[in-house]
């Protein structure tokens, strides 16, 4: 207890504490959208696809700034997007397999240009490999804040479209009779999931971003059958996992703040499953009585 | 043998094996579950090491494949009770890695485990890793390593051939006849284990990946015949890591990574070329067809 008081006194680590809590909520709204529209291996395949983004950026521009990561990282997720959708159009791979090459190429480019960069510019990696597994110990303020600023305008963006995102999401045909612009919406949509993919992995890394968007909600899940009650409760999952994991991680010398990140949204996540009050295990066993 | 050559016999090994397992994993559609398993045998290495307290070959064998089986229950166990398969996975994989990287920050820095190495593997340093007998040097550890495991799967897949191959394609039919497939699906999750634990040390669990897939859905592309595409799969596998050697050489970089880049390149080419299946052919076909339906 005195230790998690200790923390809210250095101002660094508040940062990140602030950091971290908006990340979790804004990627546990977005992630329900995942979930819905049962990408959530697809988040998976962006996430391993920024690192090549991020190598190719350090490697035209030679210089280590993390706008320019984040752009180079979303241009390669967009890509590996493409590419998984352009597989299962253009042969008879299915969907699962497109998706694993894609995955486990790209981060074999992204690890070949990381070597490359290590060894061909003065053994200087820049930090690079930190976006492996997240660098929340090594952020700086400026990238908490970029971290705060970009998940609250994904929180607003996602907000603001939550109706039309739902209709087009559940039911595209009734949203195409209303007028509504699917394919626009699904665009957004799709640039707001990679933005997310994006900002995160500064903090959890490439291996496991995907959890963020995908544990919080289906945790949710158990909870709610309403939409908008499953994002606002995914939120605030994600938000606290972000808290605690933050919090646990400052406590001992050298523990991941990523993982421990994820691991509490999956502790969340297996209390749910049994205690939930939609169709949790406990829940199902009683009524079975 | 040279030092060069001992890399590439470790790698051909690494592409073959996990090649013959990959491909019966592309055509069940169990390729993301394959992902998964390759991530969280990391936790199942370091319960062995904490365990034994050693990095020895036979536990990390038996912990890696017995988080698998338990990545593959778990993952079935959410399926069934209505989680979408793709989050049940992706749920499944992150949660074990994660507990996995945690742990691995508890033990000390003096051992050789890390989990850098434990993502991009250390096939440089193979060649020097050896196994000595009564004195006598009997070649790199991950070799025999590979080699026991290669022997192993390709047994498990001669023997259950006919097996294998009704339960992939008419899975009722194969029901019927009284074929146990739920315990030829968690022989693949085991044979799963065995191959990434045992390429682990060399490409490491992240690039195991793209050896488990890439090759399978290669051949995929390029035959229609169930044996042959067990044979090619392993075929290209091998050749992708004498490919992804030289160029590693040649560019000086991580030879795990190059590796996965050639498995991708011979993707894009039989995705393009393949006589059968590919862009090019179909492409072909289509203009002539045109063509034939504008004389006639």
């Amino acid at each position: 207890m005195q230790e998690l008081l200790e923390l809210f006194q250095n101002p660094n680590a508040r940062w990140v504490l602030f950091g971290s809590i908006l990340l979790g909520f804004a990627s546990g709204l977005i992630g329900s959208f995942v979930l819905l529209k049962k990408q959530s291996l697809i988040g998976d395949a962006m996430a391993h696809a920024a690192l090549p983004g991020i190598c190719i950026a350090y490697l035209i521009y030679g210089v280590k700034s993390t706008p320019l990561f984040l752009l180079g990282a979303a241009v390669s997720g967009l890509i590996a997007t493409y590419l998984i959708q352009a597989i299962v159009n253009h042969s008879r791979i299915k969907t699962d397999a497109s998706i694993g090459v894609v995955l486990s190429v790209s981060f074999g480019i992204g690890i070949v240009l990381l070597t490359y960069i290590t060894r061909h510019s003065g053994g200087n990696q820049a930090g690079l490999d930190d976006f492996i597994f997240g660098q929340a110990a090594a952020m700086v303020r400026s990238d908490v804040q970029m971290i705060a600023v970009g998940s609250l305008l994904i929180i607003l963006l996602t907000s603001l479209l939550f109706k039309e995102f739902k209709i087009s999401t559940f039911d595209p045909q009734y949203a195409k009779g209303l007028g509504l612009p699917v394919k626009g919406l699904n665009a957004i949509l799709m640039v707001l999931v990679i933005s997310m993919v994006v900002i995160g992995i500064q903090m959890v890394g490439v291996v496991l971003m995907v959890a963020l968007l995908i544990t919080p909600p289906l945790a949710a899940r158990y909870w709610t059958d309403r939409l908008e009650w499953m994002g606002f409760i995914s939120g605030l999952i994600g938000a606290v996992s972000g808290w605690i994991g933050t919090a646990i991680s400052t406590m001992g010398e050298g523990l991941p703040t990523g993982p421990l990140i994820v691991l509490t949204a999956s502790s969340i996540f297996i209390l749910s499953l049994l205690f939930g009050l939609r169709k949790g295990l406990l829940i199902k066993g009683v009524q079975r009585i | 043998m040279t030092y060069g050559a001992w890399i590439i016999l470790t790698g051909v090994l690494v592409g073959a094996t996990c090649g013959i397992t990959g491909a019966l994993l592309v055509l069940r559609k169990m390729a993301m579950i394959a992902d998964a398993i390759s991530h969280t045998v990391l936790l199942g290495i370091v319960l062995a090491f904490l365990v034994t307290q050693s990095l020895n070959g036979l536990p990390m064998l038996i912990g890696a494949g017995a988080v698998g089986i338990v990545t593959a229950i778990l993952v079935q166990r959410l399926d069934s009770s209505g989680v979408q398969s793709g989050a049940a996975i992706g749920v499944v994989f992150t949660s074990l890695f994660a507990l996995g990287v945690v742990m691995l920050s508890f033990i000390g820095d003096g051992v050789h485990l890390d989990v850098e190495h434990a993502l991009m593997g250390e096939i440089a340093y193979v060649p020097w890793d050896t196994l000595t007998y009564a004195r006598i040097d009997l070649g790199p550890k991950a070799v025999w390593m590979l080699g026991g495991v290669f022997i192993l799967n390709l047994t498990i897949i001669l023997l259950f051939f006919k097996e294998f191959k009704l339960s992939t394609f008419d899975p009722q039919l194969a029901a019927s006849l009284g074929i146990p497939i739920l315990f030829l699906h968690y022989l693949l999750m085991g044979m799963v284990s065995f191959s990434t634990v045992a390429s682990f040390d060399s490409v490491g669990a992240i690039l195991v990946v793209a050896m488990l897939i890439v090759p399978g859905a290669t051949a995929y592309l390029l035959t229609d015949h169930f044996g042959w595409m067990i044979a090619l799969s392993a075929i290209i596998g091998a050749l992708a890591s004498i490919i992804g050697y030289v160029f590693a050489v040649w560019l000086d970089v991580s030879i795990a990574g190059s590796m996965a880049v050639s498995c991708g390149l011979l993707f894009t080419m039989a995705f393009f070329l393949s006589p059968k299946h590919g862009m090019v052919s179909k492409w072909w076909k289509r203009k002539s067809f045109r063509k034939s339906m504008a004389t006639s």
